[in-house]
């Protein structure tokens, strides 16, 4: 059974890389895709709300699996840890673009109308008046965002990643120990669920208005 | 560059929600240094009509001139909004529910624009500052924020943002509707120290005492037209038409 730990705790690193990355990617696009959606372009708009429908409107492990495996049928050959990764930055993507998009356009009216009497320009309102106050809005949510980006991580057995998961069914075949193993994994994500959630509550209490 | 010689010209003010009509072919001059009040029932169009003039509600029919440059002109986006921030910065506005941005203490929320738009240094801004909170009795609170002020306090603090940028002419948007009595009058105060300055200033109010001691002429709406304007010597005692009679009446009885 000791014997075990070191590749658990090497997959556990490898989780916490996934997550970082894939949440990295997240916020990318979650970003972009809120820009999108709040646009002026139709065409953006539109853009934007299909990215959102689709990707919420299919499981991540079909996403994962139409990148990874069929992939390569349509020239796009990616390793497994890249493919899982923008796999799953992609999806958390979409939802965090709905987070994004919420915090934004729960801003007050009379702020923007205060910004733009005041003569200052569309972006000079987003980045001095509207983001301030709406990024204070975000953590939270994208906290959660992030909670559900690191447990879907163990998706990533399913193609082969060698994250958390797929070391406990590794580690099974030769001990003939599932609940032990998968005990072990269920401890080390909450271990970093636990971290992690600590992190954003410092984060939402250190940008709330004084 | 035209004809016209008015400092502040409506022309024909058309604007409609769908089929509701909420401003009716309303023309309208005041001259500089002038202040005019606009009274009326909510739901007359008086705001609509004083939020054309900064285009913040754009008019569908008419047109907004403000010191011989058209406000409303029709143009590309970029070029809209390049024209529209020039002829804003003219132009201030003060809000019913204040706008204060609430993550800025009243000295980041007078100097942001400023800063931003004119390039000012740390060192002049913060000189801005000072001179407009103290202009509207709130240096004292500088470094404040919004949310440890009194509403009258953020009303005058938002004056100060305004006032900041130098505007031609000040738009009050029912500006102390929203105060509980006894700060109304602190509001009202740098009001009157601005008319004393001669500021051109259009005031939508619903304060009648406050229109007939500070306005030069008082304009009257009702279901989107101006139904009788004058100064507010004749119109408040002895308005000519019988809807402004009325709502003066039911006013009066309101304030009993």
């Amino acid at each position: 059974m000791l014997k075990v730990y070191p590749f658990f705790l090497e997959a556990a690193w490898l989780t916490v890389l996934l997550s970082i990355l894939t949440a990295l990617l997240g916020l990318t696009c979650g970003a972009l895709g809120a820009a999108a959606r709040l646009s002026r372009f139709a065409l953006l708009r539109f853009l934007g709300a299909a990215y959102v429908s689709v990707i919420r409107g299919t499981p991540a492990l079909i996403q994962l699996f139409i990148l990874y495996f069929g992939g390569p049928q349509i020239g796009i050959q990616l390793d497994a840890f890249e493919a899982g990764v923008i796999g799953l930055g992609v999806n958390a993507g979409a939802y965090m673009t709905e987070t994004i998009r919420g915090a934004i356009i729960s801003i007050d009216k009379g702020q923007r109308e205060a910004s733009r009497t005041l003569g200052l320009s569309q972006w000079q309102m987003m980045y001095k008046v509207v983001l301030p106050q709406s990024a204070r809005l975000m953590v939270r949510p994208l906290g959660v965002n992030i909670n559900a980006l690191i447990k879907a991580t163990a998706l990533l057995a399913a193609i082969s990643v060698v994250e958390l998961t797929y070391t406990a069914q590794r580690y099974i075949g030769s001990t003939y120990k599932p609940f032990e193993m998968f005990l072990l994994a269920g401890v080390l994500y909450m271990i970093i669920i636990y971290v992690t959630g600590r992190g954003i509550a410092w984060l939402d209490r250190k940008v709330q208005i004084t | 560059m035209t004809d016209q010689t008015n400092f502040v010209e409506i022309r024909h003010a058309q604007k409609s929600f769908g089929t509701l009509e909420v401003l009716k072919d309303i023309s309208l001059s005041v001259e500089r240094g002038q202040i005019v009040g606009i009274i009326g029932s909510s739901g007359s169009g008086k705001s609509t009509l004083l939020r054309a003039i900064n285009d913040l509600d754009p008019l569908t029919g008419g047109e907004v001139w403000l010191d011989g440059v058209q406000v409303n002109q029709a143009l590309s986006h970029r070029q809209y909004e390049k024209h529209i921030n020039q002829m804003r910065q003219q132009v201030g506005m003060v809000f019913q529910h204040f706008n204060l941005f609430p993550h800025m203490t009243a000295r980041e929320n007078v100097t942001m624009a400023p800063k931003m738009l004119k390039g000012l240094s740390q060192a002049e801004a913060d000189k801005l500052a000072e001179e407009q909170l103290d202009k509207v009795g709130m240096l004292e609170r500088i470094d404040y924020y919004p949310s440890q002020l009194s509403g009258g306090q953020k009303q005058r603090v938002a004056i100060a943002r305004a006032l900041a940028m130098k505007p031609k002419l000040m738009l009050f948007d029912e500006a102390t509707s929203a105060l509980d009595p006894e700060l109304v009058e602190e509001v009202n105060h740098v009001m009157r120290k601005l008319a004393e300055e001669h500021m051109t200033m259009i005031i939508v109010t619903h304060e009648m005492d406050f229109a007939a001691s500070v306005c030069d002429r008082v304009l009257f709406m009702d279901q989107g037209v101006v139904v009788e304007e004058g100064p507010p010597s004749l119109l408040f005692t002895n308005p000519t038409q019988t809807r402004t009679r009325e709502f003066l009446r039911k006013h009066l009885e309101g304030a009993k």
